[in-house]
């Protein structure tokens, strides 16, 4: 064993975290950072202070260093890479001994990789591209309460992608009102509707009375129609006590699902009320305000498809992912990256869709993806082609801005789904014979007729700010 | 323009806001269920069986591995005869999810 002594001072961060022959573990967690080096901070020094940063490291050399072995515990920088198309970051790889985290605590993992170090003074910027999670990690968490085929067996939805919708006003409806809406939207043909996430428990409309007045609403509409349906009761509160107090009256009601943002809610919460949906059989919707401000900036921050996993990790049926088609940010193959690897079991390494690693997920359930935002009738094949049959496809202003209300709007999206659901199994080209697909279907529904005239026009063509990294100078 | 009056109905599941339909179309749907390498199986209930009721009498037992379109038509036909006036539901079982690949009532 090479004997170690104690050199006080400051070391250069490459000579301890710098290891261009190391070969990571299988058990390492691995990661990927995007990083802007301030002027005059070479590559590997720079990829150097990430990893030491993220790890064990500090600015100077300790004494109580040489009380461990640092070379167990240390993060390693392994590789660099180019950034195509943009000279003034680089790719750096960097490997985390497992022992560094707790066992099932995806909180544990981003105070370490996301802590101090996103604001260390000698990289200008710092994005955390992917991560990679061993399956050793994977194995510690609770994952998804339910997940996929779970909540199919027990909403009786097979073979297509479930309806959604989110009420509208977001703020300021009474509950009464608010179970009207809802009402109308599930008899006309949604399988759920959905609190806004700005919903929790105002002065307009307290939680109890909404929960409900939404309950009463689904239930008759149950009834009317024989399907089974469901409302994403929004239990995000101010402390985990109101949390769970809420959840616990959802169940008592009879609710079969409830919903929860957890980034503005925050990962130890979410973790929580995930394994409490686990223990009391229901499934928990998951919102993702605030996650522009982490993944928007193609330099600095936190990229989707880490958030994505993150999630995928903590625990959540569904998940919002994004629309591509809509009015919010995706670009398309990137967003098929992650909703890969909210739903598969493995997902392989994929540039061109921006997975940096291979991820093995084991047995963990996958999540609904989620698309919501500026979606209507004539984004349907679209959407079922991008999305596949694992997502919940929900029209807000798609649906309550129908012309005669919105059980009409339910009826027209319902009917314009099945359409396309129905093509598509007969092995048609939705996306390109979709205009048909959709005037066919209406000749037998006026709701999908008006609907269709309504919104022919809406269109959301804006360039994407986060595109993925190709040669695109 | 008219505001038309909408009037909830009883439905049931997939493709149940499509009309009825035809003896071709319901052909290409087992067809793509089939190619899927799904397991066809034929499911009936009484009428007016509720939403929450998840279990229906299974017709004979899943077809395990059959790939003719027609012999699987020829069970729901069968099966129709027999229960006339109940509903008669197609499902394909898709044992690597460990769920149904799709089902959906070809007799309402």
């Amino acid at each position: 064993m090479a004997i170690k002594t104690y050199q006080s001072g400051v070391q250069e961060y490459r000579q301890t975290y710098w290891q261009p022959d190391y070969v990571p573990l299988d058990t390492d967690i691995l990661a990927c950072f995007k990083i802007t080096p301030q002027p005059g901070v070479d590559r590997e020094e720079a990829a150097a202070a990430v990893a030491a940063e993220s790890s064990c490291g500090t600015w100077t050399t300790v004494w109580t260093d040489l009380l461990t072995d640092l070379d167990y515990y240390k993060g390693r920088a392994y590789r660099l890479e180019d950034v195509p198309g943009d000279d003034t970051c680089f790719y750096a790889f960097v490997a985390y001994p497992i022992d560094l985290f707790e066992e099932g605590s995806v909180v544990s993992v981003f105070t370490s990789l996301v802590g101090n170090v996103f604001g260390f003074k000698a990289i200008r910027a710092l994005r955390l591209e992917d991560l990679r999670f061993p399956i050793a990690f994977v194995k510690t968490c609770g994952g998804p309460p339910s997940g996929i085929q779970v909540e199919r067996d027990k909403m009786n939805k097979y073979g297509r992608p479930l309806l959604g919708c989110t009420i509208k006003p977001k703020l300021g409806l009474s509950a009464k009102n608010y179970g009207r809406a809802v009402y109308e939207c599930l008899r006309g043909g949604l399988d759920f509707t959905k609190d806004d996430e700005n919903i929790s428990s105002q002065p307009f409309m307290r939680w109890r009375d909404r929960f409900e007045f939404v309950q009463e609403a689904t239930l008759k509409a149950e009834a009317e129609t024989g399907e089974r349906k469901g409302h994403y009761l929004n239990v995000t509160a101010p402390t985990p006590e109101e949390m769970y107090k809420r959840a616990e009256f959802a169940k008592e009601i009879g609710a079969p699902i409830i919903m929860h943002d957890y980034l503005a809610g925050g990962l130890c919460a979410n973790a929580g009320l995930a394994n409490w949906c686990r223990n009391n059989g229901m499934l928990l919707h998951v919102h993702r305000a605030m996650h522009a401000v982490l993944d928007r900036n193609p330099h600095h921050g936190i990229h989707f498809r880490v958030l994505t996993k993150i999630l995928r990790l903590s625990g959540g049926d569904h998940l919002h992912t994004g629309t591509v088609v809509g009015k919010l940010e995706g670009d398309r193959a990137s967003t098929l990256g992650w909703i890969d690897l909210l739903r598969e079991s493995f997902v392989p390494e994929d540039r061109s869709r921006g997975i940096f690693f291979d991820q093995d997920w084991g047995s963990m359930p996958g999540a609904f993806a989620v698309a919501s935002g500026g979606i209507h009738v004539w984004h349907m094949p679209a959407l079922v082609t991008i999305f596949g049959d694992d997502a919940v496809l929900q029209f807000g202003g798609g649906t309550l801005g129908h012309p005669w209300g919105n059980a009409a709007g339910a009826h027209a999206n319902r009917v314009a789904l099945e359409a396309c659901v129905q093509a598509r199994n007969e092995g048609r080209q939705i996306e390109k014979e979709g205009r048909e697909i959709l005037t066919a279907a209406a000749q037998h529904s006026p709701e999908l007729k008006i609907a269709m005239e309504t919104w022919k026009e809406i269109k959301f063509e804006f360039d994407t700010v986060d595109k993925l990294d190709i040669a695109h100078k | 323009m008219a505001i038309h009056a909408y009037h909830s109905t009883k439905e049931y599941e997939t493709f149940s806001y499509l009309p009825q339909m035809t003896p071709e179309q319901v052909r290409r749907q087992i067809a793509y269920a089939i190619a899927q390498g799904w397991n066809p199986a034929v499911e009936h209930t009484a009428k007016g069986t509720p939403a929450r009721v998840s279990f229906w009498h299974m017709w004979k037992l899943p077809m395990f591995g059959e790939q003719s379109v027609d012999v699987v038509l020829a069970e729901i036909e069968a099966c129709h005869r027999e229960f006339p006036d109940q509903m008669v539901r197609f499902i394909a079982y898709d044992n690597y999810s460990q769920s149904q690949g799709v089902a959906f009532v070809v007799y309402r």
